[in-house]
């Protein structure tokens, strides 16, 4: 586990360098993700094989309790209420009906278009 | 302080320790509740512990800056824990790549609609561009909404807290949307968990089901980066 999360981290502070470095308008937590995909990817092409097994274990510990990590973000509305409070009634409708908008419309998209290319929307549903 | 258990108070309120064990506890307790109540849509374990360590804070005066200075080691996972979404990206390659059509065309499709509807009705209420700058990254993962949300000149503690909000509106009302319009293709549903709800939308989808969890979470990384590379743009179409 230890490699794995060490190999996780030194993803992202690759990413993190690489987004300073260029300027790209990716956050660099984004670029490591893409740099580990690569690297499984590539996994049995590299002269000496990542532990796997070991990153997989780390990112499913982490992944399994993902619902933590929000917490203390979440807990900084006690410090925006007064931003809350002047555009309530619009951020509430802007929200509500964003997310709503956007359930849908990816929903409708994914199902019309996996039913129309092979049927195998059916068999999952069953 | 003559009093022995104020000063020990005053000692432990300033120690990182306290508030990152409040935190976790906060967790424990909410997930605790959660599975109680049989994972009822409205019984959000985030919601739920936000509200238990929101209320210490208020009960006991603490600012939030304080919290946070225990609370950040929490805070700080969001980065690997992005990271670690090509496990289940790379895990599931094949699934990935079978359904590679449909999932690039629900990405922009969602990723366009979930950003542009916001902007909209944001600036049709007549807020000011640094709002419109917190909220354009909504439906993205906290950590990387954040940085999206500075450079666009948006205040990042807000638009936190505008995807902790998104996260829960999508995570109480994906399962009976889903139910009115009879989709019954996990994929997809979890898919619209992610891409609109991101990492709450996808606890919340593997709540329900591994197949779903597996696609928000994809669908999380997916528009993590699509959001990121679209907010700018489609921003600075509206504000000009």
């Amino acid at each position: 586990m230890i490699p794995g999360a060490a190999l996780i981290l030194l993803c992202q502070l690759a990413g993190e360098a690489a987004a300073h470095a260029t300027g790209l308008p990716l956050p660099g937590p984004v670029l490591g993700m893409i740099l580990l995909l690569l690297l499984l990817l590539g996994n049995d092409w590299l002269p000496r094989p990542l532990p796997t097994a070991s990153a997989t274990g780390a990112a499913d510990g982490i992944l399994g309790n993902l619902s933590l990590l929000f917490i203390p973000a979440g807990v900084g509305i006690v410090g925006k209420l007064d931003v809350l409070a002047a555009h309530g009634a619009g951020l509430a409708v802007a929200l509500v009906a964003s997310t709503l908008i956007g359930l849908v419309v990816t929903a409708l998209t994914f199902a019309l278009l996996a039913r129309g290319a092979r049927g195998d929307g059916a068999e999952d549903a069953a | 302080m003559s009093d022995p258990d104020f000063g020990l108070w005053v000692y432990l309120s300033r120690t990182p320790l306290l508030w990152l064990t409040v935190t976790l506890l906060a967790y424990v307790a909410a997930d605790r509740l959660s599975a109680a109540l049989g994972r009822h849509p409205l019984a959000n374990p985030i919601l739920l512990a936000v509200a238990i360590a929101a209320g210490l804070l208020a009960a006991t005066g603490t600012p939030y800056r304080t919290y946070f200075e225990g609370a950040q080691f929490v805070h700080f996972l969001i980065g690997p824990a992005t990271v670690a979404l090509a496990v289940p990206l790379w895990r599931e390659r094949r699934a990935v790549r079978r359904a590679v059509v449909p999932m690039t065309a629900a990405l922009l499709a969602g990723s366009v609609a979930a950003m542009l509807s916001a902007l909209l009705i944001a600036r049709a209420f007549g807020m000011p561009d640094a709002v419109l700058a917190a909220l354009a990254p909504k439906s993205v993962t906290a950590g990387v909404a954040m940085g999206v949300a500075e450079r666009l000149g948006g205040d990042p503690a807000l638009a936190a807290v505008l995807v902790i909000l998104t996260g829960a509106i999508g995570a109480v009302t994906v399962t009976p949307l889903m139910n009115l319009l009879r989709l019954r293709d996990m994929r997809a549903r979890g898919f619209a968990a992610g891409l609109a709800a991101h990492g709450i939308g996808t606890a919340r989808a593997f709540h329900v089901d591994p197949v779903a969890g597996t696609f928000a979470g994809i669908a999380l990384a997916l528009n993590a980066l699509v959001s990121a590379l679209l907010a700018p743009v489609l921003l600075r179409a509206l504000i000009g």
